[in-house]
Parts: C-alpha cells; sequence; structure tokens
C-alpha cells in the first residue's frame, strides 16, 4: 500500500524559518500573514492531501476517465473530492477578495500546490487549470467577463481550461488554425479543432470555462496574430447561471501512459460562441501572464513527486528485508537485514530527500518573490523581485520536474522487481511524473528560454543579479567556522555557473546552435547551484537554531546532516556539466542530417 | 443550551512514539501534536446542535501548556463560539482534569458536557465517568449516537454486545466514541475568524482547585522484542525442547 503524509512541518520550516513571512507581511498588506495562520492553513491543507486527495490517487489511475457520447466520467471519489476543496476554499486561496478570493499570500498558495499534486497529480490538474484561468481572466478579461466569470471560477462552482495545442501546433503556436470570426455584436464564432486540453470535459462543475486561442480574420502570421477567447461550455444567463449549450463538444479522451484520471481531450469548436479577452491579436501576452505561475506549478509536481517517491522508498527500505549490512548484521533475530542499511540504497534515498527539501525551499522564495512583485509598494524591490521569478521560473519547472521524475524512478529501483508492479502504487510516480516534463512547454524549450530569453533580456540583468547576490551570500558566512562545510563546497560550484553563463553570452554569435546546445545542461546547473544556496540558507538557520535551544533538536541536526549530503554529492555534477557546456554545438551537429 | 466540550493536546495519532532510554516516559519533545480524535468528534457533535438549532453556545475548553492553545484554535475554525485555556506544565491526570472541569462547569452552568470518551495518549477513559460522579449529573459514555429533545438526551452507546440506548435528564456528561460522526475539514476563512473569537486564558494555580490524590509513574518500557523463532525437524524434537525449557 503507497503511503503519503504532507510534509507539514517542512512547509512551516520554509515559510515561517527560512523565509520568515511574517517579516514582510504587513508591507505587503497581508493581514493573515503571521506565522500561526501559515502554520494552520499547511495543517489543514497537509489533512486534505492525506485524507482526501491520497486515497483515490491509486484507484483513479487504475479507473481512468471514460467517455460516452460527448460525457467525460471522471474516477471514483474525484467529485466529492473536488467539492471539499471548494467548500474549505482553497479554489480561491490567493484570489482577489473581491471575487470572493481569500486574498491569501502566494507563499501558502504555491506551497500548497506541492501538497496537492504529490496526494494526487490527476485530481489536482483539475483544480490546478481553474486556478490558471482565473488568473489569465483576472490580469487581462474586461470588467464584463471578469463579473460573469471569476466569482464562478474563483468559488470553484466553473472549471477553467487552457487551449493551446492544436495537432500540428504544440510548440510553435505560431502554426495554430483555430478560427475567430466577429459575430458582429461583439462575440466571436470561433471554428476549429484543440488537442491534449486538460480537464477539457467532465461533470463535477456545473459549467467549464476555455480559455481559447484563435486567429481572427486577417491577422498577422505567427505568433503576433494569435488571439485569445473565453469560450464557456454553457452560455450564461442573464442570471449569470449556466444557460444554452455552446457548440464546443469532447470529440475523444487520449489513453496515455500516466495522470489517466485527468481527461485529455479533444475539442471541436463548431461555430461555438466567443468572447475576446484583451485585445485583439496580444494573445499570447494574455496567455503568458498566467504561464509563468503554471509553470511553477507544473514544477511543484515534480518536487511533489519527489517527495511522495521519497515517502514510499523510506517506507518500503525500512520493511523489505534482504542481505546483511556490509558492516555486520543489524537485526541479528532476523533472517535479513532491512535494505536501509545498504549504502546503494541510501544513497537513492538521500538524493531524493536532498533534492525534494531544496526544492521546497527554493519554491518558497520564488514565490515570496511573487508576492513581493504583486503587492510591493517600492518599483525597485518589486522589478528585482519580478526578475528573480522570470529567470528561476523556467528552472523550477525543468529541473524540478526533471528530478521528480528521476526520483520516482529511483523509488522503483528501490522496490526491486516489486517497484515494476502496479499493485505496490510506485510504478505510477513514474508515469504520472513524465508528463511535467513536456507539458507547459517541453523541459528543452524552458531550458532555451533560459539561456536564450532570460540570459539576454535587460543585458542580463536577472541573472547578473542572481549571481552578485550568491556572491554577497557566500562571502557573508564564509567568515564563519561552522558555514564552512556549506560555503567552501559551493564556491566552485558558482564558479562554474558563473563561467558556464559568461560561455553562453560570449558564444551566442558565433554559432546559432550553441544556446540550444548548451540549454538542457546550462538549465541542470543552475538548479543544481540554486538548491545548493537554498542549503546554504538552511544551513544557516538549522545551525542557529540549534544554539539558541529547541525542543526539535533531532529536526534541524537531520536536516545538516542532509545539507551535508548535498554538497558533498549532489553539487558534484557541476563541473561535468560546465565542461559540456563549453563544448558547444559542434559534436551535437556535426553529423550530417542524412546520416541519422 | 451551552455545551461545553473538553477537549485534549495529544501526540498525532500518526506519529510512533518512542519510550526515552530512562524509562521516564515517552519522548514527545519536537513531535506532531493534535486535537485528541475522539474529541475532535465531540467539537463536532457539538457544532451539529448548534446548527441544528439545539445549542445556543459552545465553549471548549483545555488544560495544558502554552502550545495547546493551537488546539483550542483548531476547535474554533470548526464553529465553537469561545475557548477557556486553564494553562499548567503539570501532567494532568484523570481526577485532576475532571476538578477543573468542575469548577469550570459551576463558573459556565452548561446544559450539556461533551467530551472524548478517552485520550489516545493514555488511554484512562475515565476523566468523564469521574466528571459526571462529582457533579452528581448522569453520564452516557461512549456515544454513538446522540439526539437532544428538550431536557433529555438519548444516547446510543457502544457496548460489547452491540448498541444500548439511554435516556438522561440533562444537564450531563455524554463521552464520544469513533463513530458518531466525521469531523469536517476546516474551511480557509473559518481559520481566519477563529483567530478573532475570544480565548480565556485561566492559570491553573489561580483556580484554586485541589486536583486530589496524584498516581506517580514508576517506569515506563515498551513491550519485550519478540525472539526469533526455531524449526524443529519433528514432534520427538519439539517435545524435547520444550522440555529442555521447562514448559512442558
Ligand atoms: C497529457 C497532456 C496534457 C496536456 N494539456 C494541455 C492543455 O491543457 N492545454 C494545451 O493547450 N496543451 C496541452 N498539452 C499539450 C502540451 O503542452 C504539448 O504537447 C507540448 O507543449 C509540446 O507540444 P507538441 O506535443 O506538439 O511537441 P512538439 O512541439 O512537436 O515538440 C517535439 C519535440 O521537439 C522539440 N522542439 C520543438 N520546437 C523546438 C524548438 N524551437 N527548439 C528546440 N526544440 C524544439 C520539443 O522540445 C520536443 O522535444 C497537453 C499534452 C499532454 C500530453
Amino acid at each position: 500500500m503507497p503511503v503519503y503524509r504532507a510534509p507539514v512541518r517542512d512547509h512551516v520550516f520554509v515559510i515561517n524559518e527560512l523565509i520568515q513571512f511574517e517579516k514582510y507581511a504587513e508591507a505587503l498588506g497581508y493581514e493573515d500573514g503571521d506565522a500561526d495562520t501559515i502554520a494552520a492553513v499547511f495543517e489543514e491543507a497537509g489533512r486534505l492531501a492525506d485524507e482526501v486527495f491520497f486515497p483515490i490517487n491509486q484507484s483513479g489511475d487504475e479507473e481512468g476517465c471514460k467517455l460516452d457520447n460527448h460525457v467525460v466520467t471522471v474516477p471514483t471519489g474525484f467529485a466529492e473530492a473536488y467539492k471539499t476543496y471548494c467548500e474549505g476554499g482553497w479554489a480561491g486561496l490567493t484570489a482577489d477578495p473581491n471575487y470572493g478570493g481569500q486574498g491569501m499570500p502566494q507563499v501558502l498558495g504555491v506551497m500548497v500546490e506541492e501538497m496537492f499534486t504529490a496526494a494526487n497529480h490527476s485530481l489536482f490538474l483539475y483544480m490546478h487549470l481553474t486556478h490558471s484561468a482565473a488568473h489569465a481572466m483576472h490580469g487581462w478579461a474586461s470588467q464584463e467577463l471578469k463579473d460573469t466569470y471569476l466569482e464562478k471560477l474563483v468559488s470553484g462552482e466553473w472549471t477553467g481550461t487552457m487551449n493551446l495545442t492544436e495537432p500540428h501546433a504544440g510548440t510553435d503556436l505560431g502554426m495554430i488554425r483555430t478560427k475567430a470570426e466577429p459575430n458582429g455584436d461583439g462575440t466571436y464564432s470561433i471554428e476549429g479543432t484543440k488537442i491534449f486540453i486538460t480537464a477539457g470535459e467532465h461533470e463535477m462543475a456545473e459549467n467549464i470555462v476555455h480559455l481559447v486561442l484563435a486567429k481572427l480574420p486577417g491577422a498577422p502570421e505567427g505568433t503576433k496574430g494569435i488571439s485569445l477567447f473565453v469560450v464557456p461550455k454553457f452560455l450564461p444567463t442573464e442570471a449569470g447561471e449556466p444557460g444554452e449549450r455552446n457548440q464546443v463538444f469532447c470529440q475523444s479522451i487520449e489513453h496515455k501512459m500516466g495522470i489517466k484520471g485527468s481527461a485529455t481531450c479533444v475539442l471541436n469548436y463548431d461555430g461555438a460562441k466567443g468572447w475576446l479577452i484583451g485585445s485583439e491579436n496580444n494573445g499570447l501576452r494574455a496567455m503568458f501572464t498566467m504561464m509563468n505561475s503554471a509553470r511553477l506549478a507544473v514544477g511543484l509536481e515534480g518536487s511533489g513527486k519527489a517527495e511522495i517517491a521519497y515517502q514510499n522508498g523510506v517506507a518500503y527500505a525500512t520493511d523489505r528485508i534482504q542481505g546483511r549490512a556490509a558492516t555486520g548484521p543489524v537485526n541479528s533475530n532476523k533472517p535479513a537485514d532491512p535494505i536501509i542499511v545498504h549504502a546503494d540504497v541510501r544513497r537513492m534515498l538521500m538524493t531524493q530527500r536532498a533534492f525534494s527539501e531544496g526544492a521546497r525551499a527554493l519554491a518558497g522564495e520564488i514565490a515570496l518573490n511573487l508576492d513581493i512583485t504583486f503587492k510591493s509598494q517600492d518599483a525597485e524591490a518589486k522589478q528585482v523581485a519580478d526578475d528573480f521569478v522570470q529567470l528561476m521560473t523556467p528552472v523550477a519547472k525543468a529541473f524540478f520536474t526533471d528530478e521528480g521524475f528521476n526520483a520516482a524512478n529511483a523509488t522503483v529501483q528501490i522496490f526491486g522487481g516489486h517497484g515494476y508492479i502496479g499493485e505496490h502504487g510506485v510504478e505510477q510516480y513514474v508515469r504520472d511524473c513524465r508528463i511535467s516534463q513536456l507539458y507547459e512547454g517541453t523541459n528543452g524549450i524552458q531550458s532555451m528560454d533560459l539561456a536564450g530569453r532570460k540570459l539576454s533580456i535587460n543585458g542580463g540583468r536577472a541573472v547578473k543579479t542572481y549571481l552578485a547576490t550568491a556572491d554577497a551570500l557566500l562571502a557573508l558566512h564564509g567568515e564563519d567556522a561552522e558555514m564552512a562545510d556549506f560555503v567552501k563546497p559551493m564556491l566552485p560550484a558558482l564558479e562554474s555557473l558563473k563561467q558556464a553563463t559568461q560561455w553562453i553570452m560570449d558564444n551566442r554569435a558565433a554559432n546559432p546552435q550553441n544556446t540550444g546546445a548548451a540549454a538542457v545542461d546550462y538549465c541542470r546547473l543552475f538548479g543544481i547551484v540554486a538548491l545548493g544556496l537554498q542549503w546554504v540558507k538552511m544551513a544557516r538557520v538549522c545551525i542557529d537554531t540549534l544554539a539558541a535551544g529547541t525542543d526539535e533538536a533531532d529536526f534541524y541536526q537531520n536536516k545538516l546532516v542532509v545539507a551535508r549530503y548535498y554538497m558533498a554529492r549532489s553539487l558534484a555534477e557541476h563541473s561535468g556539466l560546465l565542461e559540456r557546456i563549453e563544448t558547444g554545438a559542434d559534436p551535437i551537429m556535426a553529423l550530417a542530417a542524412e546520416a541519422f | 443550551m451551552k455545551v461545553l466540550v473538553a477537549i485534549k493536546r495529544v501526540v498525532d495519532y500518526n506519529v510512533r512514539v518512542q519510550v526515552k532510554p530512562d524509562g521516564s516516559g515517552v519522548a514527545i519533545d519536537g513531535v506532531k501534536m493534535s486535537v485528541n480524535p475522539f474529541c475532535e468528534i465531540a467539537v463536532e457533535e457539538a457544532m451539529r446542535l448548534k446548527e441544528a438549532g439545539k445549542a445556543t453556545e459552545v465553549v471548549v475548553v483545555t488544560i495544558g501548556v502554552e502550545k495547546a492553545q493551537d488546539q483550542l484554535r483548531s476547535a474554533l475554525a470548526m464553529g465553537a463560539d469561545r475557548a477557556i485555556h486553564v494553562t499548567t506544565d503539570a501532567q494532568m491526570q484523570p481526577l485532576g482534569v475532571a476538578r477543573v472541569l468542575q469548577k469550570l462547569v459551576d463558573e459556565e452552568q452548561p446544559g450539556l458536557v461533551l467530551m472524548g470518551k478517552q485520550a489516545i495518549d493514555d488511554d484512562c477513559s475515565q476523566t468523564g465517568q469521574m466528571l459526571a460522579a462529582i457533579l452528581g449529573w448522569p453520564q452516557a459514555t461512549f456515544a454513538g449516537k446522540l439526539e437532544i429533545d428538550g431536557d433529555k438526551a438519548t444516547v446510543a452507546r457502544e457496548v460489547d454486545a452491540g448498541l444500548e440506548t439511554l435516556n438522561v435528564d440533562l444537564p450531563a456528561v455524554v463521552t464520544t466514541d469513533l463513530r458518531l460522526n466525521e469531523p469536517r475539514y476546516i474551511k480557509i476563512p473559518d481559520i481566519m475568524k477563529a483567530k478573532k473569537k475570544p480565548l480565556d486564558k485561566r492559570p491553573l494555580d489561580e483556580l484554586g482547585v485541589d486536583l486530589g490524590p496524584q498516581l506517580t509513574t514508576t517506569k515506563v518500557a515498551p513491550p519485550a522484542q519478540r525472539q526469533p523463532g526455531k524449526k524443529v525437524a519433528d514432534v520427538a524434537e519439539l517435545v524435547s525442547e520444550l522440555k529442555e525449557r521447562g514448559l512442558v
């Protein structure tokens, strides 16, 4: 039986002790940002994740979704769980109180997502897409559209979708063909086919609000000619209730590798009525507003998966007995020792834990910077925060999901052959996590965004600030003998990141393929160093807390042990990655295309 | 009718506790603490009585360390109207708790006292019974179903033989069993509301309650580890093994 307990204590550590959000709360206008409230919300989110989301994770995977005559049935228990989630006010946790939201900080909104998606990736997608749709409408839709849709999305009574992909247009959205013809009354008639639409059809909510990218007649070629429309499944009546059925129907659902509880739909728009969001031909910008938060959310699918994989790895490794510890039996009254005694099994567990806790800390810092971006009155602080978010979002999306996948895979390894067998429930994490590396922009595209656009925008201001802040952090703690174990290994790793950054900046002009060739390694290097810096900060908090005295000495001491593991092993990759980056595109591109 | 609900802060039911090496108790430093599950059921039942119009006010009370305030806040977030926190660092025992509650009952004059049938840390299952006895009130323990009708309560009790139904006059003490209800999930806005609800701190030594005779714990030990078994070839060997050990 798979296990999961939301790591509430560690969430509290990140937000209340590491980031100390309480210090920012007032200036950012969050009345309820005190440490006690944050702890209470994490506690309750954890309970929901453990007791409502997780118990239907494995069954949802086995049962999957079904389509019958345009109607999708979701797995048993999903509808009830969705209702419990909405009733608790979670759908609008960070949403604008003017539309019924709770107005809570992103440090809560972002962090609880890790728990929900870890406990049930498929189920949480229905919530996550709704949140994204509300976010995009809040930023770009007219007041009238906001008044019609936002309250319903914020309460979760209606769910949302994002419709970008078409059969021939995935990464390259400039090629989409879905058309929007003006009806002359301010509405549009939408015609076309969208594929892979998550939560595109189901009956858990009374209405579904599709946000659809389409082209107006005579629109410019490529991405400059894309507009965004809201197309509801049922047209809202005067009273704002679901009315007449709109001409958008689910034609089929995909049979896929994982996230089987999530309905991935082909949607046919056959003259469906829609309304323009934002201005004409400006659709991608509106879409990108919500993409940042959606990408971070996908990143958390990776770190959340690492957490659940780790927990199941530990449970099995302490129970399964095979072989004897290399240092002699530890379990002499049993025929063998639990496999957690073996160094190779420990290696996998430690790698998972060092990543998962490090990623949680980085997610916390990104969330804090989102709060500053949204709420700070200080223009400079806002810009620095926004730069940080822009820079770290592709890192979180790609690095977290790659490592989350590796962690899920490691748990299958820890289980041995039993990990490959469905009933143990851990192969599901591998299958589920695989999608996170693909959707919301593939990890290759994320890495190129980082190595390309994010390094060049504003003359590389964001990365320069990031590297300078990192230097300052290491200099600050470099004097302290107790911190030497953490600062020393970080110095060469940070140096590798600087050198790689410089290499990309210096070599992108010489060969246009250099950026793409370096991108994935660079993004990984960035992630490894970024988590290292988080471990430095966490080590500081642990050392200080232990010195001040605490009744949770084990918690802090263990964290220091994990920090040392990270420094000794996880970080070590940096030099190899740098070496690879500096070889450039030539070895990759040398073989003629015809020779493949 | 006012309902008084007594709750206890205990080690969370998911925690596997360890006995302290010196045998003086179990280690609870840094361990996750929660509302005793049976007490949570009592709070839920009180809320249902209030929502059904049978109760007018729900007051939660706990006796314990400063941090036990978290558990009171949690009960307030479930919907209780106000809380009383009798603060003490002392290890409380059933009789002492019953006497403190008696004092609060005198002050508050509730029509019903609801509490868990037992706490999952010490499993005493005594406090409710003791409280009823010293108040001279009727008691209905292990409630699996509770109905209030005017000044009477009908309680279906979960007993070994099945269900036993009692009618008791109010005021009474009712202790709650696992199947009475399923406690609700707390809504986020209620967490905020709970922060603003009154929480009255009452230092134990200012209440002037004689806690009565105290039990002393002499030693806490984990259950003995199971010894490995041994395979015997046949009945003859089994018999001789048993004889050797003086078992037959
Ligand atoms: C289960 C599931 C759910 C989904 N949910 C949604 C949804 O809700 N809404 C929605 O709109 N879409 C959704 N998608 C679509 C998803 O976002 C796309 O599949 C993804 O963006 C990639 O597009 P593609 O599949 O067409 O791959 P392609 O774009 O064909 O890419 C194929 C490969 O080429 C690489 N590549 C492409 N272009 C470049 C380039 N310029 N430089 C370097 N490499 C490149 C890619 O990285 C990838 O490795 C979903 C997909 C799945 C499978």
